[in-house]
């Protein structure tokens, strides 16, 4: 079986500043994936190079497709969607726009409509706050807002940059729950970068680390927890 | 100098003219407001750009067309301009400094203005009014058909966009665009092309708001300058960030200017360029963010 997503030796920087030094890994359709690390180590910068929001090189090949020069418009058009580090709420919309927004480039609105019906069920608060400016939400909801407007997009790959930052222990166990039960119920393949990594290796099939723009460890999240090193630095037992 | 007889009546009128001007103020302003939005540009070529599509108006008709053709087909000549400047002149800057692309409006102001010279020469010319001559009589106050239309058209027009932007996908991912321009992308909006089309709405408010001064200011290449003054100011007073700002403050400045012309007697036909400016002044001091600056606060 090949991998929904691949990344071959991909290398990103800032200007000067090379932040990955070569990255490999893939995601295998219907799997989550984990990537931990410290502060710095290039977590958010895997994302960017996916969706094509920093200057990168290497390989990225996507349903047997290279993204190549695609935008990152373009790579959302391809099923890819990303909740970037901070959530990138559009703060003076209104929370039922920045839902609709998740499903901006569909035209099935039937269809729009019902998945709409189901985040509903996920998040029944979005219902009474549907009018409210997305600002004045609370970090927990702003999260939980850009998770369902990622998954209005009906993403083949979700792209989740810490969605526990921040966040209380009870809501950052939600969050994780409806992604667990979206991956076993509707096959949700995603790559998720979390600092939390015991709630990461938890709900994750497979995982790695990475340590100053490189991977230094990979495998099955049930290896990895039981891993010395990864216990010690990211597990803290 | 002795004041001239207070008249209710007279104050009537003196409002409805001072709408009707302040309609023009507010198309332009909300033109000017819809690409600062978006890109915290201010855009000191909109003036221009009005006056030259009131050129094309203006040729159109003399070339016979009926005006009711000549003027929408010129709305359409102007959008497709704003669109096309946006994507060759203001696109390879793109991720330049705002400041840059301030400067490069102000280039564009020189090159558009000497460009309309070039092309139609300098001199004055009478423009066609939208509207027949005579007034009508409104609970006693008579109010001239000009004035109800050009306030009608500028209100239909900026109810119309309000529609667009509310109730459509285009409008939607337009709002997204000056919201967040970095999450954009991410959930599919052709960035560049939100921008492009805003360009051309802004060109086509430009343009309504030209055709609809010329019968009065006279078409010459220099006749918006002092509009678009005006229209900074309306936008200052609204709020930059607001295009319900702009359209206010257009309307309530018309009214001011208006008032201040007839009733203070310093104020004069010149020194209505002084009022604008003090109305700028007054804003920028007493409250940054204008009437309807925003509330929530944005992400920087
Ligand atoms: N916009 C930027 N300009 C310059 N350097 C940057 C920029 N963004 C990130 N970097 C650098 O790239 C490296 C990787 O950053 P990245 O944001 O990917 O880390 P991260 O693993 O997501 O960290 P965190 O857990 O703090 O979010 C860091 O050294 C960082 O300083
Ligand atoms: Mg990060």
């Amino acid at each position: 079986m090949s991998a929904l997503l691949e990344l071959r030796d991909v290398e990103a920087r800032y200007g000067p500043v090379k932040a990955l030094h070569g990255v490999s890994l893939s995601v295998e359709e219907g799997s989550i994936v984990a990537v931990l690390g410290a502060n710095g180590a290039g977590k958010t910068t895997i994302l960017r190079a996916i969706s094509n929001t920093v200057r990168r090189s290497g390989d990225i090949v996507f349903a047997g497709r290279r993204l190549g020069r695609a935008g990152p418009d373009a790579v959302m058009r391809l099923g890819i969607a990303h909740v970037p580090e901070g959530r990138g709420i559009f703060r003076e919309l209104s929370v039922w726009d920045n839902l609709r927004l998740g499903a901006y480039v569909r035209r099935d609105r039937a269809a729009v409509a019902a998945d709409a019906e189901r985040m509903l069920g996920h998040f029944p608060w979005i219902a009474r706050r549907r009018g409210q400016a997305a600002g004045t939400l609370s970090g927990g909801e702003q999260q939980m807002l850009a998770l369902a407007r990622a998954l209005m997009g009906r993403p083949r790959l979700l792209l989740l940059d810490e969605p526990s930052l921040g966040l209380a222990p009870l809501v950052v166990r939600e969050i994780f729950r409806i992604l667990a039960e979206l991956n076993e119920r509707d096959g949700l393949t995603a790559l998720v970068v979390e600092q939390n990594a015991s709630v990461a290796l938890r709900v994750s099939q497979s995982a790695c680390v990475l340590e100053v723009g490189r991977v230094v460890l990979a495998g099955p999240s049930t290896e990895l927890r039981e891993h010395d090193a990864v216990r010690r630095s990211y597990l803290g037992y | 100098m002795a004041l001239a007889a207070f008249s209710w009546q007279e104050l009537a009128q003196q409002v409805v003219s001072g709408l009707a001007s302040g309609g023009i103020y507010a198309s332009l302003a909300l033109a000017l407001v819809l690409i600062y939005r978006a890109t915290r540009v201010i855009n000191f070529a909109q003036g221009e750009l009005a006056t030259l599509t009131t050129f094309v108006a203006w040729s159109l008709t003399n070339h016979g067309l009926n005006k009711w053709v000549a003027f929408p087909l010129t709305l359409l000549i102007a959008f497709a301009g704003g669109v096309a400047l946006e994507r060759v002149v203001i696109r390879p800057v793109e991720r330049a400094p705002v400041l840059t692309v301030v400067m490069l409006t102000i280039g564009l102001l020189i090159g558009l203005n000497g460009l309309t010279a070039w092309i139609w020469g300098g001199e004055t010319r009478s423009f066609p009014s939208l509207f027949s001559t005579g007034t009508v009589d409104v609970g006693g106050v008579a109010v001239s058909y000009a004035d109800i239309g050009v306030i009608g058209v500028t209100l239909g027009a900026v109810g119309l966009i309000s529609l667009f932007f509310r109730f459509t996908k285009l409008g939607l991912g337009m709002r997204a665009v000056a919201a967040n321009p970095e999450t954009s992308p991410l959930v599919g909006i052709r960035v560049g092309w939100m921008l492009a089309l805003g360009w051309g709405l802004a060109a086509t408010l430009g343009a309504l708001s030209g055709i609809l001064v010329a019968p009065t200011v006279f078409l010459e290449p220099n006749m918006m300058q002092a509009i678009l003054l005006y229209a900074f100011a309306a936008a200052i007073l609204g709020g930059l960030e607001s295009p319900l700002g702009a359209v206010v403050g257009g309307l309530l400045l018309g009214v001011i200017l208006n008032l201040a012309g007839r009733y203070v007697p310093e104020v004069g036909g010149e020194s209505r360029l002084a009022v604008a400016l003090a109305v700028i002044l007054i804003v920028l001091t007493i409250r940054p963010s204008g009437l309807f600056g925003r509330t929530v606060g944005r992400r920087v």
